[in-house]
Order: structure tokens, then C-alpha cells, then sequence
């Protein structure tokens, strides 16, 4: 519940302050946004697995964040920057897409 | 990923309600704040997604709008490069015109003096013929103003008949009389020109001073360096005389 207020509070934060990206940030700040629902997805699915821990929820959110914009900022120093952004975006993807697969069949028993 | 607990639990909604809850645990407080971050990550880059209109679009659409902007710059470029050469034009047009009337009007001047429609002024002589015994008569005036303009006068006026090109002179019963007009002695000749140039012109030895002294008349010459003819001569159109037509363009 707190979580979820939590991101209803962030929400608001950003769009009533009218935050600006600064320029270094804007290439990752997509992938991480990505990469952040595909953690939350997978933990929501983890709750209803039974399987939920808040520790590896933490820890998997961080860590996807992390290595999503390390692998654009990779890609942009190898010069294939958008090329793998598009991956990591596909990958996330379908990532997201299994987890809520799995979590409708939890909730919907369909 | 693949899911692999077939046996669904009956308390999916529960498990949920269950997970809701709200706990005071490090860790929740921990992925409040990371849900926190994540909204707030979300709602800036879909505010700067909007805001930004042309790093988030495709190739071929930059391309496009880079060609509409290259052609309205090339059109805007266009229209002043008219607009410049209307204008250049105009200001070129304007002094071209001031330049124009200025040489109508210095022409007309000109022409006004010497057709003697116009008052004209500067140095000159004064030359003033008394005649008692009326000797002089109109050859010697003729000749005087023949002198006059040899010296160089450029304009001339006799009592109060203004001198031009087809002023004519005649010897009539009352004296003499130039253009119809009478013209009575003491003869007042107004010429402007040089003062010293036409004093001389009369003074030369058998020039008409001496002539004129020679007929038993006196004449006096005053050198001025401000007179005015004043006389008018009344301009006539001409009867038959027509001017040619230009056949080229004449240039001002």
C-alpha cells in the first residue's frame, strides 16, 4: 500500500515541479523508467507467487536500474547506442509482458 | 519467466490485500522510496517527451521537416533578396528624381535667361548713353549690344526692353524702337557679365565708345558688381516653328 502511494506521491511531485532532465541524463532516463516497471512487474508477480521478499525486490529494482543505463551507456560509447537501447527496451519488454502474463493468470485464474 | 506453479492459490486477491498492508519494515519504507523515485521518473520524462518536439522523432521525419525548413528559408531569402532590390530601387529611384528636377530646374533657369522670361542678377556695367542731339541711332544701339555680347553679357536689358535672340531693332519717326517698343534716349544699357571684360570691349580704340563720342552723344560705363535685369521679355508661341520629336531616348 505504502509503495503505491509512494509512486502516486512521486507522480505528482513530477508533474506539478516541472523537474528538467539534465542533458548527461536524458539518453538514460527512458531505459531506467523501463527497467524500474519491469522490477516492479516482477515483484507484484512475486506477491503473488508467495515468493515476494522485500530485499530481493530492493535489490532487483536497484540493480535493473543500474544495468540498463550502463548498458545504453555502454552502447553510446561503442557508438550503437540506439541500437541497443532498442534491445534493452525489446528485452524489458517482454520481461514485463511474462510477468503480467503470469500475474493475470494469478489474479484472473486466466 | 515461464510459469511454472500450475496450481493457482485461490487467494490471488488476498495474497494482494495481504501485501498491501501497510508495514513499517525497513524494506517497505526502502521500495516506497523507490516507488517514489520511479513516478517521479516517469512523470518528467513523459513531460519531457512532450515538451521536446524533435530529439524523439524518427530519420525520415527530421529529414522532412529539415526540407520544409530549408525551402522556407530559401523562400524567406528569396523575398528579401526582392525586397532588397525593390527597395535599393526606390532609394535609387528617389535621389535619381531629386537629381532630375534639380537639372530641369538648372535648365530651366538657363533657358528662362536666355529667352528673358526670368529676372536675372549679378555684376555687370551700367552704361548710359545721353543722346541731345539724337545721333544715335538703332545700328549703333545694335552695335552696342552686338559688343555687349561679344564681351561676354549674358543677359541685357535697354531702358526697360529686355534684350533676347529676336529682339529687332528699328529706326522709326519718334527714335528708336526695339521689339515695337520706343525707346527714348538717355539710352540705359543694363548687361550682365564681367565688369572689367565689357568695360574694356567698349573702351577699345574704335570700339563703340569712341564711335558714340564721335556722334556728338556722351557715354558713361559704371562697373557694378550687383545689378539686376529686371525687364521682361513676354514669352510668344511660336506660329510655326515646331520642335523635332526626339526619335531615341533622350538622356536627361
Amino acid at each position: 500500500m505504502i509503495p503505491v502511494l509512494g509512486l502516486f506521491v512521486g507522480l505528482a511531485a513530477g508533474l506539478f515541479l516541472h523537474p528538467a532532465v539534465p542533458l548527461a541524463l536524458q539518453p538514460y532516463l527512458p531505459i531506467a523508467v523501463i527497467a524500474a516497471l519491469d522490477a516492479v512487474f516482477g515483484g507484484v508477480r512475486a506477491v503473488l507467487d508467495g515468493i515476494f521478499d522485500d530485499k530481493v525486490f530492493v535489490v532487483s529494482f536497484l540493480s535493473n536500474v543500474v544495468v540498463a543505463a550502463f548498458i545504453v551507456f555502454l552502447g553510446d560509447q561503442l557508438g550503437v547506442g540506439s541500437q541497443l537501447s532498442t534491445g534493452v527496451v525489446v528485452v524489458l519488454g517482454i520481461r514485463i509482458f511474462s510477468n503480467v502474463a503470469s500475474i493475470r493468470r494469478h489474479v484472473f485464474r486466466a | 519467466m515461464t510459469q511454472t506453479n500450475p496450481p493457482p492459490t485461490p487467494s490471488a486477491w488476498k495474497r494482494l490485500r495481504l501485501a498491501a498492508r501497510p508495514r513499517t519494515t525497513k524494506a517497505n519504507a526502502l521500495a516506497a522510496l523507490l516507488a517514489i523515485l520511479l513516478g517521479f521518473a516517469v512523470a518528467t520524462q513523459v513531460r519531457q517527451n512532450q515538451s521536446l518536439g524533435l530529439e524523439s522523432l524518427r530519420q525520415s521525419d527530421l529529414v522532412t521537416i529539415l526540407d520544409n525548413a530549408t525551402l522556407l528559408s530559401s523562400r524567406l531569402d528569396q523575398n528579401a533578396r526582392d525586397l532588397q532590390a525593390t527597395r535599393d530601387q526606390l532609394v535609387s529611384g528617389s535621389t535619381s528624381g531629386a537629381a532630375a528636377v534639380k537639372a530641369a530646374q538648372e535648365r530651366l533657369d538657363a533657358l528662362g535667361i536666355l529667352a528673358g522670361t526670368a529676372r536675372a542678377h549679378g555684376p555687370g556695367i551700367r552704361m548710359t548713353i545721353a543722346d541731345p542731339r539724337a545721333k544715335v541711332t538703332a545700328p549703333v544701339l545694335l552695335d552696342a549690344i552686338q559688343e555687349l555680347r561679344d564681351a561676354g553679357a549674358e543677359a541685357i536689358q535697354v531702358n526697360n526692353v529686355r534684350i533676347v535672340a529676336s529682339s529687332h531693332f528699328d529706326q522709326g519717326a519718334s527714335g528708336i524702337e526695339i521689339d515695337g517698343r520706343s525707346v527714348l534716349p538717355p539710352y540705359m544699357l543694363t548687361a550682365i557679365g564681367d565688369p572689367a571684360t565689357i568695360d574694356s570691349a567698349m573702351e577699345i580704340p574704335g570700339g563703340l565708345a569712341e564711335n558714340v563720342r564721335q556722334l556728338g552723344a556722351t557715354i558713361s560705363i559704371a562697373q557694378e558688381q550687383e545689378l539686376t535685369v529686371g525687364a521682361l521679355h513676354p514669352l510668344s508661341q511660336p506660329r510655326y516653328a515646331r520642335p523635332v520629336p526626339p526619335s531615341a531616348p533622350t538622356t536627361p
